[in-house]
């Protein structure tokens, strides 16, 4: 298990020094698009967490990320907290929000989980939506600026917020990539392969799966806080089913059950994005036709092809 | 007005909606009973209907009622050309395993919705009634074309019923629902029967909207407010179950009617959809099946 150790902390340690790097050769565009790509990974990694090694195919994320991002939004606007409350409000949301949903819904699987995630998440946007005086509505709420500074640093100037994103993605894949390491990640691999075989050698899948989702949403509260916080804006288009899709498919993209699957995914889909719209306006064209490629033909993803052909090492 | 008359308009509009509700989702409820997939893509499918619809009548000069005739035979037959074509290549390639067939039927709803709004554009467009004609009750006028919808739709129930429990196709379909393997071995084509079911499926959808299009308007975006209804009707009818259905439309149809005029439509909304995740927790038989 650790004979790759070497190679695969190398590996995950030297993206986060190149990313860094990246900060001061970056041109201005692309560097405020990889500082919320970083956020959208951390997001695509709590999915990750949960689809891609643990089996459980969620269509509510956008829910745990709304969580995070309101949790801090309306604690900054309502109560006027600093950056930092509001972001441990966020982080908590999501991960209480979570565990609400996740108690529930696991109770189901299959088809009839996905059913149960995506009518939550549904439900609260369009709660999101009914108390518009409170959250805002469709028009969301302008996050001031007194809340924006964390620990002396101002998140609406362009070189401190990409630190500030390039910190909370480094945190988030090294612990994954710690959690992935560590007895608890095989628990939930185990899940994912043949949850009887697990039951039987005294693994309790409700409990295992129970602490994936708490997990899976600390990793979008965060994100979703971050993102809310750096851009000064919370939405009601944030808990919308789209950000339950988009995570889905930038890990599909990447590849889910790899650690770095999540990060390549939001990185090749945006920029796809970003490319083909100087080309069409079609943007839901090519998300659909993103996803119904990668069903059809690449089910595996970018890495998880890397990972069968060259390096069976990937975590 | 009195609170007897305001219920009686309230419950009016909730038949309305509970006929096109049922359309749809006995659609919806047919592909997943048969094929075991969860078509995301069936409130496109009733976009498709209504975006048609439009064109069609745009398209046929005369008086109204002919275009929209036109209208109600051409646009489900073209919706089902879409569903089948859809279903040939994709979902056989999937070879319907659960999963994997909502992820691509997601897929087909992006890319539906970009075609209409690329195609059709980003307004709402009104279809014009095939008749006008108003009833007068004492206490209020109501339009006599949405008591034909109601009466178109309970006439196309019956033929559903009909297909399915009276006719070979119906018992085709039936006996490939209880087991796929043992119809195959009996010399049934499966892969023809899907395409065929979840043309049916489709265009019970297109007919729904059809139908609704003059009453409401066609627009892009309309198909996500009849796709989470039918989702709806169809868990709390219990999956796959025809019988179930129809009166879990009835019931949504009907309350959606009542809680969306005294109240607001997006608490009603709200309330149906946590009912949908505590039916499918704690009853996932539906609320009207039996136990399996």
């Amino acid at each position: 298990m650790t004979r790759h150790g070497l190679k695969i902390w190398a590996l995950h340690l030297g993206l986060i020094a190149v990313l860094l790097a990246l900060n001061w050769v970056l041109p201005a565009y692309h560097h405020t698009n990889l500082a919320r790509i970083m956020v959208f990974a951390v997001f695509a990694m709590g999915f990750n967490i949960a689809f891609g090694y643990t089996g459980l195919l969620s269509l509510g994320h956008a829910l745990l990320f709304a969580a995070g991002m309101y949790g801090a939004g309306l604690s900054a606007s309502l109560w006027a907290f600093p950056a930092l409350p509001a972001m441990i409000a966020g982080l908590l949301a999501g991960g209480g929000m979570a565990a609400v949903v996740g108690s529930l819904a696991l109770r189901t699987s299959g088809v009839a989980f996905m059913i149960v995630t995506l009518m939550f998440a549904q439900a609260g946007y369009l709660c999101v939506l009914y108390f518009g005086n409170v959250t805002g509505g469709d028009e969301g709420i302008v996050i001031g600026a007194q809340s924006r500074v964390l620990v002396g640093i101002n998140l609406s100037a362009d070189t401190p917020r990409f630190l500030f994103a390039w910190a909370l993605f480094g945190a988030a894949l090294v612990g994954n990539l710690a959690l992935m390491r560590a007895p608890f990640g095989r628990v939930m691999i185990a899940m994912r392969e043949n949850e009887d075989r697990s039951r039987m050698l005294g693994y309790d899948p409700y409990r295992t799966k129970l602490i994936v989702m708490v997990i899976s949403g600390l990793y979008a509260g965060i994100a979703g806080a971050a993102y809310g916080l750096m851009f000064g804006y919370v939405g009601a288009s944030f808990a919308a089913i789209q950000y339950s899709i988009l995570p889905m498919i930038w890990v599909l993209l990447g590849g889910a059950g790899v650690v770095l699957g999540p990060f390549v995914g939001a990185l090749f889909m945006f920029y796809l994005i970003d490319i083909s719209s100087s080309y069409t306006t079609a943007n839901l064209l090519v998300v659909g036709v993103a996803l119904l490629v990668l069903v059809l033909f690449a089910p595996r993803g970018l890495l998880g092809y890397a990972r069968d052909r060259w390096l069976p090492w990937l975590p | 007005m009195d609170f007897g008359p305001y219920l009686l308009l309230a419950v009016m509009e909730g038949l309305v909606m509970s006929a096109a509700l049922a359309l749809t989702a006995v659609g919806l409820s047919l592909v997943f009973g048969v094929m075991r997939v969860v078509n995301v893509a069936h409130g496109e499918f009733f976009m498709l209907g209504a975006v048609g619809a439009w064109f069609v009548t745009q398209a046929v000069p005369g008086p109204p009622w002919i275009g929209f005739v036109v209208a109600l035979v051409a646009c489900p037959l073209m919706v089902a050309g879409v569903a089948a074509v859809a279903d040939k290549l994709v979902l056989r390639r999937l070879h319907y395993d659960p999963e994997a067939t909502i992820l691509a039927t997601i897929g087909l709803l992006y890319i539906i919705q970009q075609a209409a709004l690329s195609i059709y554009g980003p307004d709402a467009r009104p279809v014009e009634a095939p008749f006008t004609l108003r009833l007068q009750f004492p206490w209020f006028g109501y339009s006599g074309y949405k008591l034909f919808v109601i009466a178109a739709a309970l006439l196309i129930l019956a033929a559903v019923w009909w297909l399915m429990t009276r006719t070979k196709a119906g018992l085709i379909m039936r006996a490939t629902q209880q087991d796929r393997t043992t119809a195959q071995a009996f010399g049934i084509n499966v892969d023809r029967v899907y395409s065929g079911v979840f043309a049916l499926g489709a265009g019970l959808a297109a007919i729904a909207a059809v139908l609704i299009v003059p009453i409401s308007q066609a627009y892009y975006l309309m198909g996500s407010d009849p796709l989470l209804l039918a989702f709806i009707v169809v868990i709390i009818g219990g999956l796959g179950s025809l019988r179930g259905t129809l009166v879990a439309a009835l019931v949504i149809g009907l309350s959606d009617g009542v809680i969306s005029m005294f109240f607001s439509p997006t608490l009603a909304k709200i309330l149906a959809t946590l009912l949908v995740a505590m039916v499918l927790v704690f009853r996932p038989q539906g609320l009207f099946g039996a136990k399996p």
